[in-house]
């Protein structure tokens, strides 16, 4: 069994809104999976209907092999989880927070937890109520990485988090890693994405839209290729997969598809190149492109909210 | 007046949160009251039948305790202000504190008021938005009231004066909970505290009444009802009340222009490090959440429970050889007239008890709605198990609140009486009333997994009870409307007969609630 999480063609609706349309999600044994999509694109909902806090209206789905609404608790012996917006009972420790939390889900190892509290520097002996969003968060990530889950499942886990804890969230996703375990980690912070996971998956509007490793992901965009030639360079419009063409004088600026490059390049050093840089597609460009729909569309004029 | 920039738009972000709300409230206080004015006025048409009644009120203390002073008897205005007052009073003084609790600290809780003050608005804008807006909603109970009490007919200065009476009450008690919620960092706890006040303010007034008049001089109930509406109207004690309400606004916002947003006047302690074995379980949490709730309860009902039981060997004495009295009391003629009025006093008790009946499984729907479920369920916890913790917590829970309103009736009787067996007659006698609270444990289960969104529709059931159970003998509800409320069906010990069957029917209507919501909540998504 080399597969964590199979969902495909997952449908949910809630009334008139569609908030899962078909997807589709991968995940296999020992991976760091990204899980990535513009704001109400989804994700909080699939991950619910994972965890069988929601039943898909259609689809099939399968998680550390059972059904997660069928088999919720067996399956949750095996999981920990960490909300994207963490609510505590605002009467009870942070420490309290964590023991309950670790003890309905089987139970934490106690130097683990220490050892975490330490690291993410948090004091439990705080009343839940006095927690900024990044020390809430702090107490579901501990609860979480202090069990002996095979499976993480995380949901923006660290947008309330300071650079410095950043850092110590990833060094704890890294030993997860290298002791084999698998994590499902929604972000937005596109350098954790880059630093931590082996393959992302990118949802748009309910649907899976890209999956595949961060290398082949990369494929799909394009380079940006700035250039200088002895002769002009005739004819690189005309070339199957180049963007955005600029000329001044000998100078040449374009972007090309980077399944074309090896093409591009060919054709350009036929006209004597004198300098060359090449720039690789950033993720940034890359996460821009899926979720363009979004950002393109007009913000509404202020005035027409009172 | 910059404290107060924004007061304005926090008005009218008040009306537009509560459009429904506020409307229902002041529709239903005067709606009650206009509506018991009105069977009043059916059952003592004439001036004969006034009087009679009089005669049977003067000396009875169960009637001056849920009323008042017995003043203006005579005059069909007097009868009803004399219905309607106390009760009227309460239900102002409850939606007042609500109200201004529900947009002060609640938000402030919330961290809503943060935003709010954010933008530019004083630092008293919220506090005095809150206060106007109750205002104003008493304002309208008090024109509503005394408007209809005119249209029934009644003399206009004496139904202005009762009108103007239950306005006056909400304004204190909105003072009170303006108060209180800067008191604590909690909505929940500054809510209880203001309603803690009113208690005091209602048991204050009993006990006065009941005595010499003095005490009731310490209540703000009591001012209002001094009065005097349609007997000799006076307006100096209204005066006092109002006096006491702007005290109590100015008081809340020294205190207010004192302290930290979202911090209240006591400070928060560092709590344990690591939980203790006992809150590592559903029912572990459950009681931890709910302990202080618990506590405030049971010592209220309690404490209710001691003021009836101290009344109770009076009522012999009081009746003698009145037949008329002994009759309405005790109609059978079998059970002893003390007996019957500690029936009465346990229902009382058991009706408030369902306070925390109601807010305890309302808990279920409160721990979902604030996304605290969800970590809960991603746990290793089944739904059933959750559901059965919480729910541990609140059927034990109302039993103890019972014991102690039976406890607090027999302590009292037993040693002001010399009747020691008194002790464990009303302890059973209040626990009869459990079957019937956990009839509402499954209306709010029932509601919690079928219809969640709904679910505190299970408070207007418990109203409705309480209409029923006070207000049923006068309104003449037909047998089927009061037959709904599960109270109705206990047998009033200890005056009545002990029935199996009607207690074993209603923990199986109850069982059967309880299923129900268990089923829907088993079925259905989470959030």
């Amino acid at each position: 069994m080399t597969t964590t999480i199979f969902a495909t063609g997952l449908v949910k609706t809630f009334g008139r809104t569609q908030a899962l349309d078909g997807l589709d999600l991968h995940v296999t044994l020992g991976e760091v999976h990204g899980f990535l999509g513009p704001n109400g694109s989804g994700k909080s909902t699939a991950i619910r209907v994972l965890l069988g806090l929601l039943r898909a209206d259609s689809g099939r789905v399968t998680l550390l092999g059972g059904d997660p609404w069928r088999d919720a608790v067996v399956l949750h012996r095996r999981l920990a989880y960490v909300p994207g917006d963490v609510t505590l009972w605002p009467t009870l420790t942070g420490g309290e927070a964590i023991d309950l939390l670790g003890r309905l889900r089987g139970g934490l190892d106690r130097r683990r937890r220490d050892e975490l509290l330490e690291s993410f520097d948090l004091d439990p002996t705080k009343k839940a109520r006095t927690y900024s969003k990044g020390n809430r968060q702090k107490v579901a990530l501990v609860a979480a990485l202090a069990s002996d889950a095979e499976l993480l499942i995380l949901d923006e886990p660290t947008s309330g988090l300071d650079p410095l804890m950043e850092a110590v969230f990833q060094s704890c996703i890294g030993e997860v890693k290298r002791e084999g375990r698998t994590v499902l980690l929604s972000s937005h912070i596109l350098a954790e994405v880059e630093a931590l996971c082996d393959r992302v998956s990118i949802i748009r509007a309910g649907r899976t839209v890209e999956s595949g490793t961060l290398a082949e992901l990369r494929h799909l965009t394009r380079t940006a290729i700035v250039a200088e030639t002895t002769r002009p360079a005739a004819g690189l419009a005309e070339l199957p997969g180049v963007h955005g063409m600029e000329r001044d004088g000998m100078r040449v600026r374009f972007e090309v598809d980077t399944a074309h490059l090896d093409a591009t390049l060919r054709h350009l050093t036929g006209f004597g190149v004198r300098t060359l840089t090449s720039q690789p597609p950033t993720l940034q460009e890359l996460f821009l492109r899926h979720y363009g729909d979004e950002i393109e569309e007009t913000p509404q004029p202020a005035g027409a909210l009172r | 007046m910059s404290t107060l920039a924004g007061t304005p738009a926090l008005v009218r972000l008040a009306l537009r949160r509560d459009r429904i709300r506020i409307p229902v409230w002041v529709a239903a206080v005067a709606a009650l009251v206009l509506v018991t004015a009105q069977s009043v006025q059916g059952l003592y048409p004439t001036p004969g039948a006034l009087a009679a009644a009089a005669a049977v009120v003067e000396d009875n203390s169960t009637a001056l305790v849920m009323n008042g002073p017995a003043q203006g008897l005579d005059t069909l205005g007097g009868r009803v202000a004399f219905e309607v007052g106390a009760f009227g009073a309460v239900l102002v003084a409850l939606m007042s504190l609500l109200l201004v609790g529900r947009h002060t600290r609640a938000e402030e809780e919330s961290g809503r008021t943060e935003l709010v003050r954010a933008a530019a608005v004083g630092r008293q804008g919220p506090l005095t938005a809150a206060l106007l807006v109750t205002a104003g909603a008493d304002a309208l109970v008090a024109a509503a009231v005394a408007a209809g009490l005119i249209g029934l007919g009644l003399p206009v200065t004496g139904s202005l004066t009762l009108g103007a009476a239950l306005g006056v009450v909400g304004l204190v008690f909105a003072g009170v909970a303006a108060v209180t919620a800067q008191v604590t960092e909690y909505a929940r706890g500054a809510t209880g505290l203001a309603i803690a006040v009113l208690g005091l303010a209602f048991v204050l007034r009993a006990a006065g009444d009941v005595g010499d008049g003095t005490l009731s001089w310490a209540s703000p109930i009591g001012w209002v009802q001094a009065s005097r509406p349609f007997a000799g109207e006076r307006v100096g004690p209204l005066l006092l009340a109002l006096a006491a309400a702007a005290l109590l606004a100015a008081a809340a916002t020294a205190l207010g222009a004192r302290r930290d947003v979202g911090a209240g006047l006591v400070r928060p302690r560092p709590g344990p490090p690591v939980a203790r074995a006992s809150l590592l379980r559903p029912a572990g949490l459950a009681l931890r959440l709910q302990r202080s709730s618990l506590v405030a309860w049971s010592s209220a009902v309690f404490l209710i429970g001691v003021t009836y039981g101290s009344i109770a060997p009076d009522i012999e004495d009081f009746v003698g050889e009145n037949q008329d009295l002994g009759e309405l009391l005790a109609p059978s003629g079998e059970a002893g007239l003390t007996d019957a009025f500690l029936g009465t006093a346990l229902l009382v008790l058991a009706l408030i008890g369902s306070g925390f009946t109601v807010q305890s499984a309302l808990r279920l729907r409160g721990e979902e709605g604030a996304g605290r479920l969800e970590p809960v369920l991603a746990a290793a916890v089944t739904r059933t198990r959750w559901v059965g913790g919480f729910l541990a917590v609140t059927l034990l829970g109302s039993a103890v609140v019972l014991a102690m309103g039976g406890l607090g009736t027999g302590l009292a009787h037993g040693l002001l009486s010399g009747d020691t067996a008194a002790v464990p007659r009303l302890l059973g006698a209040a626990l009869a009333y459990l079957p019937a609270l956990w009839v509402l444990v499954g209306v709010a289960v029932a509601l919690f997994g079928l219809v969640p969104r709904v679910a505190a529709a299970a408070w207007a059931v418990l109203a409705g009870c309480v209409l029923v159970g006070l207000l049923g003998p006068l309104l003449e509800l037909p047998g089927w409307v009061s037959g709904v409320s599960p109270f109705q069906h206990v047998p009033r010990l200890p005056a009545a007969e002990f029935s199996t069957v009607a207690l074993v029917v209603l923990l199986g209507v109850a069982s059967a609630l309880v299923g129900a919501g268990l089923t829907g909540f088993r079925h259905r998504d989470i959030g």
